[in-house]
């Protein structure tokens, strides 16, 4: 098997710029320098109207701005025409990666495709321009969206409430423990219950949340099958114990499948079990966290239910719950005040209004952890959430997990003859490999295989995660990528674990395609440049 | 409506791959105890059934006619260049950049981001943004915490009440106490914190937390405010709003040590409370105890310029339990409204948005104290938005609104101290008309 | 690997030089560095401040990676290698010379015990 070498970067000397109108000779090849660079005295774009003279003599009587809390000189912002600043803004996005351009296996992130009624959906007036403190008669649209999502996460979860205030995975992990915290005190447990328990394969946010409300973190490892550790587990569990954070499936892309005797040995323990439900996307229809006996788990909008990730966001964290646990949730609640539940959700089903039906935000809730957030969450993205769901409905739902689990176990049984697969069992909605064959036998690290990967069009898997795989290779391909685009990565990874044995100076010099190659990112760390330097400052620091 | 592209053929020939018979196979390890049972979710729908079951929904709403409504989330021009950008799919359908040889877009927009984010604040480093601004502002008081060893912080009464709950919430994970210090919200007050007021509260402060201009419009002492939490070691925390930062001085100049904002102002329509972006500032030498992402410039092996995420090892996913926050996403997105919008504005057009919303309000509040029917609250400045007695005000509120006219934000849901008064806000958008119909409308509320 | 035959060695990867009766010179040895990949920055102890053998004294960060630094001995710091603050590439490129870390009084000579020689340390990283 042989890949189509990719071709080779162009001239540098021939590129053009949006400001320098030398686009012609240099094709779609682009280096583009900072919109400071463009700015010119006087340029202007968007102009805005003089106050009128009737506002001006009406407001002559009313204080004026104290010189003391006065700028002096104006912020140097660039000053561009709109067109220049539209091309420099269209020429970087030229510079990047996205689902819409091309396939983006990219592991524990579950890059699918964001459909795009979900964005007509998100900019209708009536929503967009819908204001948070609006007196709630005239919001009732934005408030029955937020119930009816809320209604529907419930029942896919199985939990008992949901709030969808959490900006973020994280965020909503950070609200759940903050509530696991809440509930124990309430039981007189709190100063009892330090330690939280995490599995060596979570990741990163599950530590640095427990951190954040002041628990200690207890790491239990895996055991050889790459799920938890049941005896290690249970070794650990005791009155000391506050919670469990598992997520399931595993960053390793399993399903626990002892995932009844690990939520009932935490129930056991008086501790609570929260899922991180950042790989829910595997799972829709199959198993359902809050019935299964957890107590508190965060959905990812922006991956299970596809919401475009916006280049690192915004995402949204919405957290379901248990009945226990619902007292501590974050205020205000959208609830409906007057109305049958039942009546609206069936109106609702047969996209009808009901008569009658009044929502309302609910503030008084005394057991409330309080506000994650200013207003209600990322309304923007329960829009395109609720869109979605609805467009898939039940069937559609199953038949995501469905196909993204089916995608990962092909790419699992086509490429693990070419790398290492330390846990060679079914896969949920990605699969681990490993790179160490090639590391140790070739010289080629996971880093030179990711980079080989960006000269074929391809972004690169999730590499060196999670930990407790050497130079790891996560792929999560999700149900929206045809069987042709999956062939043609089996096909370049099967080039690139040839190429690492044939010519692995190749591999190490990669990529040579893209707009830079690989930068100096200790330079970076050692000397940082967060923000551009003015010239005058320059001058000054060399005066 | 289904997204799969898969036919029956292509199903069969992985599961044949695979070594299976049936797609059931692939969750066997689900143990059976703990299989879902059967949910109600309805029926999937087509796109013009979807369209319209949203065109419902947002149909429910009523969009005002007439708005005075500000209280932390304001109504400005999104220039149309701001939609055509942030649509783009290239922005828009990217990950966090971590492989920055193919998200030079992205790296680039958020170094230029932090950049406009410094010069409009007057500060030397800025993150890649926050969830928003009551987040980052809690965030901010937090890296006080740990920039100066202390555990308690006190916030000023004239905070957006959102972010002083958003702050308590943070602060009870650690254990940190916050206290309140009041502002002169009683008649004849000022409206503002006073600075005498920060002596008494202890040397174990690590921060003051108070807002520029302040949640009821009012300007408040900065300069005098950080002298005095200076004087006891502890840190300003100054949340600004961004457009007014086109005419105030920036908190750099008067001794502030961290920023935090709300950055919808600049570019991003309300939408009922989100997505906005959180705008977090700081000096250079504080920046190791920044939570979030922090984009850097550096050069490739062939000397090309390029961006990186940089400073990484204080993030969550290296240092774990020991991370400055918990902290993973930032707002990318709407951070490139926020650039968009600076840039298609520029300096003079922030000035003409801040002095238009700065001379409606001025205008506003004239046009109601000369029809008799309001009076300022508070003595003192103003900005773009400002606190009036108003006799009988919820319920002459709920009169307008049902109307179509929102007459600003009604204080007493959080403030009983300022019942009967309206904060009301005007911005560029705002009318000599509309003034002139909110000026009738409240008359006739009489 | 050999390692400099007048150094004692942790198993945390910090090494001593004893420079006369009271004083020493500690740093992280070439093992450590390379582990951690390019380093980018190194918290200093404060000059003045205690340290406490095998207890932490500061934190060293690579591009990806993070690790508490663990003082092989006790005592007083005296001085701290000021060049690192700018160029923490030096404990890459020369840990045991122009990257050393800390000069420290000595509390207790007989800690030394408790370290490894370098053919101890030898093996130990092998």
């Amino acid at each position: 098997m042989s890949v189509a070498e990719p071709p080779g970067r162009s001239d540098p000397s021939g590129r053009g710029s949006a400001f320098s109108g030398a686009t012609g000779g240099s094709g779609l090849t682009i280096v583009e320098p900072l919109i400071f660079d463009a700015s010119r005295r006087e340029r202007r774009a968007v102009r805005f109207p003089k106050p009128s003279e009737a506002a001006r003599a009406a407001a002559a009587g009313q204080p004026e701005l104290p010189a003391s809390a006065r700028r002096r000189g104006a912020p140097r912002l660039p000053e561009v025409s709109e067109l220049e600043m539209l091309r420099h803004f269209n020429r970087l996005a030229h510079l990047n990666h996205a689902i819409d351009i091309g396939f983006y296996p990219l592991g524990s992130c579950t890059m699918k495709y964001n459909p795009k009624v979900n964005e007509w959906a998100a900019r209708l007036p009536g929503l967009a321009e819908s204001h948070p403190l609006d007196p709630a008669q005239l919001s009732q649209g934005s408030l029955e969206l937020m119930w009816l999502l809320a209604e529907l996460l419930k029942d896919i979860s199985g939990f008992d409430a949901v709030s969808l205030q959490p900006a973020a995975g994280a965020h909503g992990e950070l609200t759940g423990m903050l509530m696991t915290r809440a509930y124990h005190r309430d039981r007189g447990e709190g100063e009892q219950r330090t330690k939280v328990l995490v599995p060596d394969s979570a990741h990163g946010t599950n530590p640095a949340t427990a951190t954040m409300v002041g628990y200690e973190t207890v790491t239990i490892r895996s055991n050889e099958r790459g799920g938890i550790d049941l005896g290690a587990l249970r070794g650990a569990l005791g009155p000391d114990v506050a919670a469990l954070m598992i997520t399931n499936p595993s960053t390793l892309g399993i399903f626990e499948d002892q995932i009844d005797q690990v939520v009932a040995a935490v129930q056991e323990a008086g501790a609570i079990a929260y899922m991180d439900g950042a790989n829910l996307n595997a799972i829709l229809g199959r198993f359902r966290p809050g019935e299964a006996g957890f107590d508190v788990m965060h959905f990812n909008l922006h991956k299970t239910f596809s919401t475009p990730h916006g280049g690192g966001g915004p995402g949204a964290g919405p957290i379901g719950v248990s009945a226990r646990l619902e007292p501590y949730l974050p205020a205000p609640m959208p609830v409906l005040a007057e109305g049958d539940p039942a009546e609206v959700l069936a109106n609702a089903w047969a996209l009808r209004s009901t008569p009658g039906a009044r929502f309302e935000l609910d503030d008084d809730r005394p057991k409330s952890i309080g506000k994650v957030r200013s207003c209600y969450g990322n309304f923007g993205m329960f829009v395109r959430a609720y869109t979605y769901i609805r467009s898939n409905g039940s069937q559609g739902l199953r038949t995501i997990s469905e196909d993204a689990v089916l995608a990962a176990n092909y790419l699992r049984v086509r490429l693990h003859d070419a790398y290492d697969l330390p846990y060679d069992r079914l896969s949920k909605h990605e699969v681990v490999f490993s790179g160490r064959r090639q590391k140790r036998e070739h010289g080629v690290t996971t880093l030179d295989i990711a980079k080989a990967i960006l000269d074929h069009g391809i972004h690169p898997p999730t590499i060196y995660f999670p930990l407790i795989v050497e130079e790891a290779l996560m792929v999560e391909p999700t149900e929206t990528e045809s069987l042709e685009t999956l062939d043609r990565f089996v096909d370049v990874m099967h080039g690139i674990a040839e190429q690492a044995k044939t010519d692995p100076d190749a591999i190490r010099r990669a990529p040579t395609t893209t707009p830079v190659g690989r930068l100096d990112e200790a330079a970076a760390a050692r000397r940082p440049d967060l923000r551009h330097t003015f010239r005058d400052e320059t001058e000054a620091s060399m005066a | 409506m289904s997204y799969s592209p898969h036919t029956e053929a292509d199903r069969a020939r992985m599961l044949e791959a695979i070594g299976i018979s049936s797609v059931e196979d692939l969750f066997a390890d689900v143990p059976a105890a703990v299989r879902a049972s059967d949910w109600q979710v309805p029926p999937p729908l087509t796109e013009q059934e979807a369209r319209a079951e949203l065109a419902r929904l947002a149909g429910r709403n009523r969009i005002p006619e007439i708005t005075f409504l500000g209280a932390g989330v304001y109504r400005h021009l999104v220039p149309a260049v701001v939609g055509e950008i942030i649509g783009r799919p290239e922005f828009a359908t990217a990950y966090t950049p971590y492989q920055p040889e193919v998200s030079q877009g992205t790296l680039q927009s958020i170094y230029e981001f932090q950049s406009l984010i410094c010069e409009l604040t007057g500060m030397e480093v800025a993150t890649a943004s926050h969830y928003d601004g009551a987040t980052a502002t809690a965030e901010a008081a937090l890296m006080a915490c740990r920039l100066t060893r202390r555990g308690r912080v006190a916030v000023s009464a004239g905070v957006n009440p959102d972010y002083r709950r958003v702050l308590e919430t943070y602060c009870s994970g650690p254990g940190i106490e916050v206290v309140t210090v009041p502002v002169g919200l009683a008649e004849g007050g000022n409206g503002t914190t006073d600075p005498g007021s920060i002596a008494n509260l202890g040397d174990d402060l690590a921060c003051v937390v108070a807002a520029q201009p302040n949640f009821y419009g009012q300007l408040e002492p900065m300069a005098e405010l950080a002298d005095a939490a200076h004087r006891i070691g502890a840190q300003l925390v100054a949340v600004v709003e961004p457009i007014s930062l086109a005419l105030l001085e920036p908190p750099g100049a008067y001794g502030a040590d961290l920023v935090a904002a709300e950055g919808q102002p600049l570019g991003i329509p309300p939408s009922f409370g989100g997505p906005y972006v959180g705008l977090m500032a700081a000096r250079m030498g504080s920046v190791r105890q920044m939570p979030g992402r922090l984009v850097g410039a550096t050069r490739d092996a062939e000397g090309r310029k390029g961006y990186v995420l940089t400073l990484q090892a204080r993030e969550q996913h290296i240092r774990r339990e020991k991370a400055a926050s918990n902290i993973c996403t930032n707002q990318a997105l709407m951070a490139l409204a926020a650039t968009v919008y600076l840039a298609a504005v520029g300096p003079e057009g922030l000035r003409e948005v801040a002095e238009l919303s700065v001379a409606q309000t001025r205008h506003l509040a004239a046009a109601l104290e000369d029809a008799g029917l309001a009076e300022r609250r508070f003595g003192g400045s103003y900005f773009a938005e400002v606190t009036m007695r108003v006799p009988d005000a919820a319920r002459r509120h709920a009169a307008l609104a049902e109307q179509g006219i929102v007459a600003g934000y009604l204080p007493e849901q959080r403030e009983p101290e300022l019942r009967d008064t309206l904060l009301l806000a005007a911005t560029e958008l705002t009318t000599d008309d509309e003034i002139a119909r909110l000026v009738q409308a409240l008359g006739e509320s009489r | 690997m050999a390692y400099p035959d007048d150094l004692r060695y942790s198993k945390e990867h910090e090494w001593v030089r004893v420079e006369d009766d009271d004083t020493a010179t500690i740093g992280i040895t070439s093992f450590a560095a390379d582990e951690l990949g390019d380093i980018v920055f190194i918290e200093l102890p404060e000059v003045g401040s205690t340290l406490s053998q095998f207890g932490t004294f500061g934190v060293v960060e690579s591009v990806k990676a993070v690790s508490d630094l663990y003082a092989p001995i006790s005592g007083e710091v005296l001085e701290v290698n000021e060049a690192l603050r700018d160029t923490p590439e030096l404990l890459n490129s020369d840990a045991f010379a122009e990257g050393w870390i800390a000069k420290v009084r000595l509390s207790d000579a007989a800690e030394m015990d408790a370290l490894m020689d370098a053919d101890a340390y030898a093996a130990e990283t092998a």
